[in-house]
């Protein structure tokens, strides 16, 4: 039987389930999103013309520049969001825009999660614990 | 984390709410991240247009703008990146006035905090560069990127949150590229090809970027014959850390940290090797032109210009006239030497605009496309290039000359 949990190397935020959004590539708010709408919109991103609005999104690294820390802050305060980002790599910039944000996200893996996740899947992330995880409901 | 006298005090709310919110977010970070302690830093740069900070952010400066000024102000020297427009040109661009509103508010409560507002992302050209083992704190990625590599300083990519942050305590989680250890080379990038124009600076680092791939991989060059100017360094830096979000690189025999391969790699450890030849640049090149032959507009920006730049511009716009808009970007530093020394007045004879103080894409991007009809954009610069796709633009990346030819032809690529 395939594991369901996928225990993180670090995590902060609230424990959050929703459907997951999955793919094999990066996550840059300024880069590929449309804010406005809650898309993807960069056309080279395996998730464009996706809302990822309430979605765990479980991603591959942190992209691009130095923007995302305010943006998820900005993003959080208008509801257009996802759940949680669930990343195999993180860079500085996502873990101070979650900080500032107060924004659910775990990273670090023994696994790449963007191929134990199905995209689509119902899915818990706790972050709380002494162990932060993803688990498939 | 272990934390000095000074910083408990700091979490305990005896130096003043600002300081305690700056400390515990620097804790969140530096947990998150590994970090044992704090590290003390000389300088912090913040990275907040407002389209990052949007209505709720400026809120939130406003509401630590608020404080009684004996709480609030920033500890060591604390600069800016672009504001998201130039005032005196924002009607030109059509910017709506809820966006200089909200940078007016913006720029009011970084200054009750003691920000310096110099509004630049070159301020290792302009201001004060770092020198070998500075530590800073730096937000834009380009800024930081370039200081690590070119100066030897120390800086991690620090959002705004976090550079302010830096600014408020004094110091900054000690993880990254603070640490020697992180500082070696995790991959070699043969060069076969120097490159000679910016773009083509620029395209190496995009590609060396992508092989790259995230945050804590340390490219190391051989290969690269001489040694390139600063807006080389910035160009090829601005690129390989949007296209790869890295902070650092060395050019062995020409940063000051690998003067020889043997500095950057430690003994006995075989890196993955990657050779990059002319033909390389030339497909990204290619790769970047997406299949459009004429652009709506023009744009030389990200990072902005340097004094250097902006003459090598105007050299190539004398006599001549752009039937399209065309957008040379640069500081407020550069602005008033361009201004006295007849750069500027040469550039908008030729029909261009020369900007100040904000970048292309930290402007609402989005907003000045739809405002003004703009949609295909040529540009020297790979970083601006790499952004623009998400902001719905088509842009192509082609040299300065083979920008202007096309600003001079009705914005037709090759004429």
């Amino acid at each position: 039987m395939s594991a369901t949990v996928f225990y993180a190397t670090a995590g902060m935020g609230r424990k959050v389930m929703g459907q997951a959004l999955v793919a094999k590539d990066g996550f840059s708010a300024r880069y590929d999103l449309d804010r406005r709408r809650g898309v993807f919109v960069r056309p080279e991103h395996k998730l464009a013309g996706e809302s990822y609005v309430g979605r765990v999104l479980v991603l591959d690294a942190a992209k691009g520049g130095v923007a995302t820390a305010w943006m998820l802050h900005e993003m959080t305060a208008r509801g257009i969001v996802p759940a949680a980002l669930v990343l195999n790599a993180v860079n500085p910039i996502m873990v101070q825009g979650a900080a500032l944000a107060d924004f659910t996200m775990i990273s670090g893996f023994d696994v790449d999660v963007t191929r134990a996740i199905p995209n689509g899947a119902t899915v818990e992330v706790d972050p709380t614990g002494e162990r932060p995880f993803i688990r498939i409901v | 984390m272990k934390l000095t006298d000074e910083e408990d005090a700091m979490r305990a709310g005896e130096l003043g709410p600002a300081a305690q919110w700056a400390i515990e977010h620097q804790i969140k970070v530096g947990e998150y991240l590994g970090a044992v302690d704090m590290v003390p830093v000389t300088q912090a740069h913040i990275m907040a247009d407002t389209e990052s900070l949007g209505v709720s952010g400026v809120e939130w400066l406003e509401r630590m703008a608020g404080l009684p000024i004996a709480q609030l102000q920033v500890r060591i020297p604390t600069i800016t990146d672009p504001r998201g427009t130039d005032f005196a040109a924002a009607h030109r661009l059509k910017q709506q006035p809820w966006m200089l509103d909200l940078e007016r508010r913006a720029i009011a409560a970084f200054e009750a905090l003691g920000v310096l507002m110099t509004n630049t992302c070159i301020n290792y050209q302009t201001i004060m560069p770092p020198v070998l083992g500075e530590h800073v704190a730096y937000g834009d990625t380009g800024v930081v990127i370039y200081s690590n590599s070119v100066c030897g300083a120390r800086s991690n990519f620090e959002g705004g949150p976090s550079a302010l942050s830096a600014g408020l305590t004094g110091r900054t989680p000690r993880y990254g590229y603070h640490l020697d250890e992180r500082r070696a080379a995790t991959l070699v990038i043969d060069v076969g090809f120097t490159p000679r124009a910016l773009d083509e600076w620029g395209a190496l680092g995009g590609i060396v970027g992508r092989l790259a791939g995230d945050y804590w991989q340390v490219p190391a060059l051989v290969g690269i014959d001489r040694v390139p100017s600063s807006d080389e360094m910035k160009h090829f830096g601005a690129a390989l850390a949007s296209y790869g979000s890295v902070a650092l690189f060395h050019m062995i025999g020409i940063t000051p940290e690998a003067q020889r391969i043997a500095d950057v790699v430690n003994p006995g450890e075989t890196l993955p090797t990657h050779e990059i030849g002319e033909a390389d640049i030339r497909a990204f090149q290619t790769s970047c032109a997406r299949e459009i032959d004429a652009v709506d507009v023009v744009v030389f920006s990200a990072p902005q210009l340097s004094l250097v730049e902006m003459r090598q511009l105007a050299g190539l716009l004398d006599g001549r006239h752009a039937s399209i808009p065309l957008l040379a970007v640069t500081s407020p530093q550069v602005k008033p030497d361009a201004d006295r020394m007849g750069l500027t007045a040469r550039i908008e004879a030729a029909g261009g605009m020369v900007l100040s103080g904000m970048c292309f894409y930290q402007s609402y991007a989005r907003e000045m496309a739809e405002a003004n009809g703009w949609k295909r954009l040529a540009t020297n610069s790979a970083k601006l290039v790499n952004i623009l796709g998400g902001y719905g633009y088509k842009p192509a990346l082609l040299s300065m000359e083979a920008c202007i030819e096309a600003a001079c032809a009705g914005g037709r690529i090759g004429q």
